[in-house]
């Protein structure tokens, strides 16, 4: 048997270096920083975990639908595929920055891109 | 939906709903502030269910294997009955033993619990006066070095308990004391690590414990103090600081003044402004941040952004509501705390 997506980018070890940095990332770009600023920076990185558990293919109680109600207010606000397309960016960023296999992102990128229409609430 | 039965009373809590917000909706008699965990002052115990894990996290082991946990962090799946907590099991005595009036508006206060208090300097305790008002301070001692608790206290124009301590107490008096709790506090292991301490008034009590802390513990990265306060008249205890900082070649000390015209040896400007402006790389260094919660709140997001991660930045926990709810609507201006 092969190890999942997740295992071989280290589980939540991976998780907990990449939130960090991505979070700052995201913060950092005036294109989207204003749907993630929050007083509560305690709970909007435990949201970051979340996403990033998603997208490294690990275990999570999400699934489309919840993804639609979660980004449903932010596509009220204007949420685009613009938006989509920096967050994946800044994902990829991240992981290049921790030295990640290209395969490896590569796959992450697709679990990401493969929640577009139910983020973006199509 | 889970249905829960508190002090034979039996209430709805609905789904997403928060055992403590479903209680409070039924104006039931329940003690809490923060709402997020971190005060436990909420803490009450289950007598028959399941909580769900995260209800127990920052709760003491052997607490949580009595079945006590937090109400505001638990959201049921089942029918639960819980009862209030037992007092005696969270609040022990304390016999106030020293106050010392600093300036007209901070005074310290050392306290003696009954039952000798495990804890790190700039943790917090609540304190509760024997009429039930309960107040959040945080702890200035050092266990190692100190005999007894230490809490600095800010006068507020219409503060209960910060007025009771400057006008009524005097050594001998009792109080009830709970705690330690919080996370501010120095993790010793990484000693080269350079760490950036902020505070604003009383906000220097856990800074300094932390500080005196970590010099003790032999800490060798450096270690920078800015204490901001409006008025120099806020900036207490800054004799004591500085000898301290004479004696420790990795100590720096930056006492800040942000209103009028800075006067003699304060830096002009806020405590935070300076701090940032004086150290904008923090990749890999640990930051304490206390005080004014607006303070604390954009301190924070700036120290992150100039690269410390969120776990190395340790900010004062503190949400400021009245603990008892039945006073919620009381006026006070500020809280007792600042
Ligand atoms: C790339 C695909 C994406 C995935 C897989 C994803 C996943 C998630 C997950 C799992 C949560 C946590 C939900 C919760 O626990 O409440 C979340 C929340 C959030 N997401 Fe995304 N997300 C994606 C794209 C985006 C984009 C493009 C934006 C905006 C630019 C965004 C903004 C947010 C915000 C602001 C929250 C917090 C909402 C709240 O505070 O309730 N997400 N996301
Ligand atoms: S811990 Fe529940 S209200 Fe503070």
């Amino acid at each position: 048997m092969t190890d999942t997506l997740y295992d071989r980018l280290g589980g939540e070890a991976a998780v907990e270096a990449a939130v960090d940095i991505f979070y700052r990332k995201v913060l950092s770009d005036p294109s989207i920083s204003d749907f993630f600023d929050t007083t509560d920076m305690d709970e909007q990185r435990n949201k970051q975990k979340a996403f990033l558990t998603m997208a490294f293919g690990g275990p999570n109680e999400y699934i489309g639908k919840d993804l639609r109600e979660a980004h449903a207010p932010l596509v009220e606000k204007g949420l685009n595929d613009s938006h989509f397309d920096a967050v994946a960016g800044h994902l990829d960023a991240t992981l290049r920055e921790l030295g990640v296999a290209d395969e490896l992102i590569g796959e992450v990128l697709a679990i990401a891109g493969g929640t577009r229409d139910d983020v973006l609430n199509r | 939906m889970a249905e829960i039965t508190y002090k034979d009373a039996a209430h709805v809590c609905e789904d997403g709903e928060t055992v403590l917000d479903a209680l409070l909706r039924a104006n039931a008699d329940i003690p809490y502030s923060c709402k997020k965990g971190t005060c436990l002052s909420c803490m009450v115990q289950m007598t028959e269910g399941d909580v769900p894990q995260d209800a127990q996290k920052n709760i003491r082991p052997s607490l949580a294997q009595q079945g006590y946990f937090l109400a505001c962090m638990c959201r049921p799946s089942g029918p639960l009955t819980i009862a209030q907590a037992d007092d005696a099991v969270i609040y022990g005595r304390a016999i106030v033993t020293g106050i010392d009036k600093m300036t007209p508006d901070v005074c310290r206060v050392w306290l003696r619990p009954s039952t000798p208090l495990y804890y790190r300097a700039g943790q917090f305790v609540n304190i509760r006066r024997d009429d039930g008002i309960v107040r959040s301070y945080s702890l200035a001692s050092v266990p190692r070095l100190d005999r007894e608790l230490e809490i600095h206290v800010k006068r507020m124009p219409r503060g209960e308990m910060s007025n009771w301590f400057f006008d009524q107490v005097t050594p001998g008096d009792g109080l009830d004391l709970q705690g330690p709790n919080g996370d501010c506090f120095y993790v010793p292991g990484t000693p080269d690590q350079n760490l950036l301490l902020i505070g604003t008034g009383t906000g220097l009590a856990p800074l300094l414990g932390v500080v005196r802390d970590a010099l003790d513990a032999g800490h060798t990265g450096n270690i920078h103090l800015y204490h901001g306060s409006r008025e120099a008249t806020g900036i207490y205890l800054a004799d004591e600081v500085r000898a301290l900082a004479d004696t420790h070649d990795n100590f720096h000390f930056a006492p800040c003044v942000s209103g009028s015209a800075a006067a003699g040896p304060f830096r002009a400007g806020r405590a935070d402004e300076a701090a940032f402006a004086d150290h904008p790389d923090l990749k890999g260094w640990s930051v304490f941040i206390c005080g004014y919660p607006a303070m604390v709140n954009a301190a924070r997001k700036t120290a992150f952004m100039a690269g410390a991660t969120l776990p190395n930045i340790h900010a004062d926990p503190f949400d400021f509501r009245d603990l008892r709810h039945e006073a919620r609507d009381e006026v006070e201006d500020k809280p007792d705390l600042w």
